[in-house]
Parts: C-alpha cells; structure tokens; sequence
C-alpha cells in the first residue's frame, strides 16, 4: 500500500477549522499558512513578517498551541483547529480581555506585530492563567516589536491575566 | 521567500514513509514539525522533490520509559516532552535545555527528533545527546541500526543519516543515582541559538563536558571534577578549534569554554551531591 501523493505545481483541497468555522480551499504543497489564510481565504488580520520563523508576526494557534504560520504549510493543517486574531473578539464592535488590555495599556503603535503577540498571549494566559511578568516576557522573546519596547506590552498581558482570573471568580 | 515546488505525502505508517524515502532517489526529505526545514525551504536552501510528513504516524508520537532508557519517537514535539510531568525526574539534562530551545511557539510544533536531523551546531539537543551518550535509531525500508550520538553528529548540519532513512526514535539513558547534571549556554537573547552551549554530566570518577557552537558538531570530553579542571578545559578549549563569525570570535569562544566551561562542571558536581543527600534523606 502506498500512500497518496499530492503532486507539486498543483492545487489540492485542504479543509480546517478556522476560528470556529469549518473552511475549505485548494492549495498547492508549497503554500504557507499565512498565505494561505489571508490570500486564498481573505483573512488578512494575520500579518507577515520575516517569513523564517523568527518575527512572530504570523503567529496562530494551532489545536490551542501558538505557532509560526510562516513555519506551516497550507496541507499540513488539514484538519487542524486554527484560530487566529479574528477569532478572539466576542463580537464585531467589542474587544475581547486581552485586546481591552492592549488598547488600555496601549501594547501597541504601528500595530504590525499585534495580531501575534496576541495569539501567542492568549494560549499563553490560558494555559497559565496566574501568569507572571518573567513568564510573559519569556513568551514575548518569540515575537518582535520595534515600537514598544515591550513594556506596555508587558503591563497589558499581566493587567489581562488578572481581569481574567477576577472575571473567572465571578 | 516562498518555497520552491514540492509534492508531499502523508504516510499513515512508517513502512509507506519508507517506501517514499527509498523510491525517491535521495530526493525525498521527511518533514515532522518543520520548524527547522521549513526555514530552510522558503530560503530555497533546500529543494526536496517529496516532503514525506511523518505527523499521522501513531507510532512514531510516543515516549517509552523502559529498560533504563528514554525513547522519543519522532513524532514527539518538543513542548510535548517539556511539558511531560515527571521529566525533571526522569531525565534531569533534557528538563533542563527544552526551556531554552527556540520559543514557546517553535517548541509547540518542532520535533526531538527533527531538530537532532537538522544538527545545527549549536542546538540544544543535540548537545544534549552527546552529553547523555545518547543513541540515534534509524531506519530504512532495508535495514534498522543505531548510531551513538557522538558519531551521528558528523560536521555542520552534517549527519550519519543516508537519504533513504528515517530517525525513528532517539533515546538517552534516564537518571541514574550518583550523577549529577547541569547546562548553560550563552546567547544574546533568549531563545536565540546559542554562541556556546554546555551541557555536563558528573559521575564518581569525573565530569563529561559535552560543548555546543564552538566546533562544527557538539564534542564532549571527560573532565576531573577539581585539580587539573583549568588545564583540562584549556586544552579542550584549543582542540576545540573555534572559528571566527558573525556572532563572536575564536577566542570568545575559547573563553567561554574556560570560564562557563568550569562554571557548568562545578555546577553538575553540586548537583550529584545534592541528589545524593536527597537520595539519603529519602
């Protein structure tokens, strides 16, 4: 028995859930995540940056875990649950707790590396929920941002843990 | 950079990953989280014609604890084996590079056993490896054998692996009683590859150094635990032959491997004690 092949140069289904909604397209095995998500499907609020792994901009989650989507190709998330900054806002016109936060605590400037840290803080916060700033720093090493010097983004994510651990009280 | 074209295939067993790596001529490259190759093919320093993805393979995502050695099968990602409870217990060394390997968003999707198959000079585990006399299971459609770490890694991103085999597992021995453990490595930023890495081992009669980022593969050396430890280093240091780059310089290098180098075996001394008095204790 050999496994099927999907042939190079051309255009194959790939099928996930994307923020809750199951998507599919075509794809080429070569194609990356991000560019998969923002021009074969029109979500563009994942943002590319240096495409090797190292700026973060990218980063989704995938079945929960942040991950580089530059690091992805299309075909390797058949099947997966892939959120990205779309999916963390309740509703169209408010802000989820972490994003309140940012706005708040102003984490951002140009707004480039956002969509990112975002994804990369939410796992994070969830997974650690009593989140402290030497954790959040270790999780903002991933992701680079020019404008901030980090440090409103750091406020942001441990005054997010708390309004979550609070609101989870409640 | 974007990847040059490739197929792709998914295999649901590792005889079908076999298959596709000894049909394709030496053109087929295994892919398990991709957080190394994926770099490498948007680059276009590597142009597979086949990416056989070995993540559907069941067998491939275990760890075995058996028989005094630790088996990490190579679909096991990195986060998964960090986040393993009784790893700190279990194997101390590996407990101790994972934090410091990549990021949490690289660990999240990047394999063991993938980042042994990259063999960057400066990784962390395979650093590890070599350090914990480790061994490399591999295996093709023809044939199995096991390699020593020390031997697998064979120069800069050079290995021991012909096309046409896969990593299936990679196993070091887990803690034993009377050794102690202890790394550090020295890099600008967290999660950065490392300018030098150490990893150490301490046992009764002495300390085995295992140093990461100074020659083309992690070497490792026996050290005395106390007098003659600065000769010892400095010669290691010398015969370690360090070679100027973008990052630091030979000598740097040579430095760190006096200083941190010494540092890191007194540390793994420590630790052996302080195991041994808990041990008592118990």
């Amino acid at each position: 028995m050999r496994a099927a092949v999907l042939e190079a140069g051309r255009r194959h289904p790939v099928a996930f859930t994307l923020n809750g909604k199951k998507v599919q397209a075509e794809a080429e095995p070569r194609l990356l995540l991000h560019d998969f998500l923002r021009h074969v499907l029109g979500a563009t609020g994942t943002h590319v940056g240096c495409e090797h792994g190292v700026c973060g901009a990218c980063t989704v989650q995938i079945d929960g875990q942040p991950a580089r989507a530059c690091l992805t190709l299309a075909v390797q998330a058949d099947g997966a649950d892939i959120r990205t900054v779309e999916g963390l806002a309740p509703a169209p016109d408010r802000l989820g707790v972490l994003q309140e936060a940012f706005r708040t605590h102003f984490g951002l400037q140009c707004g480039f590396c956002t969509a990112g840290i975002l994804m990369s803080l939410d796992a994070y916060l969830r997974e650690c929920p009593e989140a402290d700033e030497q954790g959040v720093r270790e999780v903002l090493s991933g992701h680079l941002c020019r404008c901030t010097g980090y440090t409103p983004i750091v406020k942001a994510a441990l005054a997010a843990a708390t309004a979550l651990r609070e609101g989870s009280h409640a | 950079m974007k990847p040059a074209p490739f197929a792709y295939t998914r295999p649901g067993n590792v005889a079908e990953a076999l298959d596709a790596l000894h049909q394709s001529g030496g053109e087929a490259r295994v892919i398990a989280g991709g957080q190394s190759l994926v770099p490498m093919l948007n680059m276009r320093l590597a142009r597979p014609a086949l990416l056989v993805d070995i993540m559907q393979i069941e067998a491939l995502r275990r760890v075995e604890d058996r028989g005094g050695l630790l088996t990490i099968g190579a679909g096991v990602r990195q986060r998964a084996l960090e986040t393993r409870a009784d790893l700190p217990q279990r194997q101390p060394l590996l407990a101790m590079v994972l934090p410091s390997l990549g990021h949490l968003q690289t660990r999240s999707r990047g394999t063991v056993c993938g980042s042994v198959a990259h063999a960057d000079p400066s990784a962390e585990l395979p650093l590890a490896l070599v350090a914990l006399e480790g061994t490399v299971h591999l295996r093709s459609a023809r044939k199995r054998r096991q390699v020593a770490a020390e031997a697998f890694f064979t120069g800069m991103m050079a290995t021991a692996r012909t096309d046409d085999e896969l990593i299936e597992a990679v196993s070091v021995p887990v803690a034993q009683p009377g050794l102690g453990y202890a790394f550090r490595e020295i890099s600008r930023r967290h999660g950065d590859y490392a300018i030098a890495g150490f990893a150490a081992v301490a046992g009764e009669s002495g300390v085995r150094l295992a140093v990461g980022g100074v020659a083309s593969s992690p070497q490792a050396r026996r050290m005395p635990a106390d007098a003659g430890l600065d000769d010892a280093l400095d010669s290691f240091a010398w015969d370690l032959d360090a070679r100027d780059d973008l990052h630091a310089s030979a000598r740097y290098r040579r430095e760190l491997v006096r200083r941190i180098g010494r540092e890191v075996v007194r540390e793994a001394v420590r630790d052996r004690d302080l195991r041994r008095t808990r041990q008592e204790a118990a």
